[in-house]
């Protein structure tokens, strides 16, 4: 068969399988950063610290309380997105009619402090957690052994972001909270508690975080700093798909996802810069990012 | 400019009153190392404890000698790693800096050290190059080097038949020169070295360079990379069936702490090399106890274990000298025999390096294990003579050839 600059297409159907895998962790997070961007105008930097709080919550749900995994990935969404609540009511809103440089000051300080409270008391080398015992093992493709847990991210994510795209673009709900970002102002003046609204935005971003964190958390190192490691590409993905556009960050979370699988083929020591060429050539282009609308 | 600086001194005030010496030495010794990133668990406080520990076990102040003991937080950056080696020894009056791990930061470390004349007893690095082409004659490279891993680890996978290998290799100093060591070793013992990728530092990912090393087919993947790209690596090669699949895999710089990371069912089986394990003996269970009740009940790492010995020869030399002259104690450090509980005895070598066996262990099947911390079986015993790299090969000029 054909070869494609010296790799076997064996090895390329896994790469680029591989690369959706992680698009679709890649997926989840700019999700959350661009609901949340939408709505709060607030850039959160204490997103990678809510992933890795999802994690820590599925160890704690397991080793403290003995619930499983599946428990826990509902559970531990809910548990951080409280906490992001709470951090909405007690400070955001407070500075929410300040700059934005307030808001990422803000939420960057409490990244490090959260971060510094999880390595003080887990340290710094990690948790184990293991892939629950359903999906232990995996098929072989032909071209690749996939794993069964990986297969279960990709749906999982999958299902995740179509739910939350059709929540916001095809609901009543999502109509309110469309409404509340054109115009805050005249959508309270007809009858829409904007401030709810606003809170549940961030508790809803900010549980999509914690529920990334459970699904990585049997396939990466559970550890206080696996947040940080991740959220600059994450960071990246939004701007190329567009500050604050939903379908923008899905779509350019998995893309991206790929061209980093197929990098690590080609050129693996390109593999953790590629994303910021490509932000860097569409910033040149499309200032607004790829599905963004220019303000 | 962040400069955490955690004094502790450890005076024994009353004590110091006894009359048996006239003459009254003070050291103070700095721990330099990572204490919120990456290696924090393995060096961290845990070493300001050992290091704290051989000041009381060698009763340094019935001896007259006055021991203060501060530590700060190198971020694994060299250039904070500088700036707070310069300050201690210009300002602060450091007489010694121990640890520092993050062979970029020793390196830096070793040069300031022998710019000042003070003394660098290296526990947490592992690049050889510290008593090879950058040797010091104020330096000692204490518990382990590139050298000796690749020594155990390498040589004892191509002898049990492992001898074609694939490298996953951090894509940095440190990650090149272990690949570079292991490499040699595996050609020498008559395996060949298939095919290697270079992978961004830090990753997350690995599956895709993985999937990479199961396609060449190598009877050993080697893992030269360290921390959390190692335990990545190692629970994706897990969850990829790389191990089921025949492939062995060889972890070349695993600690303690990321054994307990990972968990011994994803961790079993697992060959890797240190040069001290706390349940080895009567002497180095004891010490482990005692470590532990300081450490939040976390036993020792062999950089840990280095430290305190590494502190206690000094020590020793100090009072042989008498005198904290750096010259004066390197040359007690080098003529003297080592010997204190953790590493039996030893010597320093000419060119900086701490002679000990090194040890290659296997990672324990959960049956096997009877709780935390209860990791490693020992495979078998290298002597310190063909672990570490022969004066005979030696770059370093101090060694008259």
């Amino acid at each position: 068969m054909f070869e494609l600059l010296g790799v076997p297409p064996q090895a390329l159907f896994g790469q680029v399988l591989l690369g959706l895998i992680n698009g679709s962790f890649y997926a989840i997070l700019s999700l959350g950063l661009a609901v949340i961007f939408g709505l709060l105008n607030i850039i959160n930097f204490t997103h990678g610290a809510q992933y890795m709080m999802g994690a820590f919550v599925a160890w704690m749900c397991l080793n403290y309380l003995g619930i499983n995994y599946w428990v826990a990935l509902l559970l531990a969404p809910l548990v951080v997105g409280a906490t992001g609540i709470a951090i909405e009511r007690l400070l955001l809103k407070r500075i929410a009619h300040v700059d934005h440089l307030y808001g990422l000051l803000l939420t960057f300080g409490l990244a490090l402090i959260i971060q510094g409270l999880f390595r003080n008391e887990f340290g710094s080398s990690g948790l184990p957690y293991q892939i629950p015992a359903e999906l232990r093992g995996g098929v072989n493709l032909g071209f690749m052994f996939l794993p069964w847990y990986r297969g279960w991210v990709v749906v999982a994510s999958l299902v995740v972001c179509l739910a939350t795209w059709f929540l916001i673009e095809k609901t009543r709900l999502g109509a309110y909270l469309r409404a509340a970002t054109e115009n805050p102002t005249l959508t309270q003046a007809f009858g829409i508690n904007v401030p709810l609204l606003v809170t549940l935005t961030y508790g809803f971003g900010v549980a999509l975080a914690g529920f990334a964190g459970v699904l990585a958390a049997p396939i990466y190192s559970v550890n206080p700093n696996m947040g940080a490691d991740l959220i600059i590409v994450v960071f990246a993905v939004v701007v190329i798909g567009g500050m604050g556009s939903i379908l923008g960050a899905i779509v350019t979370g998995f893309s991206l996802g790929l061209v980093e699988g197929l990098t690590k083929v080609f050129y693996p020591e390109a593999s953790a810069t590629v994303i910021f060429i490509i932000m860097v050539l569409v910033l040149l282009v499309r200032p607004a990012g790829l599905f963004g609308r220019a303000a | 400019m962040k400069l955490k600086t955690f004094l502790t001194t450890t005076a024994f005030a009353a004590l110091m009153a006894a009359p048996a010496l006239a003459q009254q030495i003070s050291i103070k010794a700095g721990v330099l190392n990572d204490r919120s990133g990456l290696y924090a668990d393995l060096s961290g406080e845990g070493s300001v404890i050992a290091a704290r520990m051989a000041v009381e076990d060698f009763k340094a102040a019935e001896k007259g000698i006055k021991v203060e003991i501060v530590s700060a937080d190198h971020q694994n950056k060299p250039d904070v790693g500088s700036t707070i080696a310069r300050t201690w020894y210009d300002q602060d009056g450091v007489d010694l800096i121990l640890d520092v791990p993050t062979s970029s930061v020793a390196l830096a470390v070793n040069q300031i050290t022998r710019e000042k004349n003070k003394i660098h007893i290296n526990s947490g690095a592992a690049s050889s190059d510290l008593t090879g082409k950058a040797c010091s004659p104020n330096t000692v490279h204490w518990t382990y080097d590139t050298y000796a891993l690749a020594q155990g680890t390498g040589g004892a996978m191509v002898k049990a038949g492992g001898d074609s290998w694939y490298f996953l290799t951090a894509d940095y100093a440190f990650g090149h020169a272990l690949e570079r060591d292991t490499a040699a070793i595996v050609t020498k013992n008559g395996g060949k070295v298939v095919g290697a990728v270079r992978t961004p530092f830090p990753g997350t990912d690995f599956s895709s360079f993985l999937l990479q090393a199961q396609a060449s087919k190598a009877k050993v993947i080697g893992l030269a990379n360290a921390g959390g790209d190692t335990i990545n690596s190692i629970k994706q090669a897990g969850e990829f069936g790389i191990v089921a699949g025949g492939q062995k895999l060889a972890g070349l710089l695993v600690f303690l702490t990321d054994v307990h990371s990972l968990g011994l069912a994803t961790a079993q089986g697992l060959v890797l090399t240190e040069s001290f394990y706390w349940d080895t003996n009567d002497q180095t269970r004891a010490w482990a106890d005692r470590f532990a009740k300081a450490n939040g009940g976390k036993k020792p790492t062999m950089v840990q274990a280095g430290v305190y010995s590494g502190m206690l020869h000094y020590l020793k030399a100090v009072e042989a000298a008498k005198s904290k002259d750096s010259a004066a104690v390197m040359a007690k450090m080098k003529e003297m025999p080592t010997d204190d509980p953790l590493f039996g005895k030893g010597s320093v070598r000419v060119d900086g390096r701490k002679m000990h066996d090194m040890y290659l262990f296997e990672v324990k099947k959960p049956a096997e294990s009877k709780g935390p911390w209860d990791y490693y079986k020992q495979v078998s015993v290298l002597p310190a003579a063909q672990a570490f790299r022969p004066l005979a090969e030696s770059e370093c000029p101090l060694v008259k050839k």
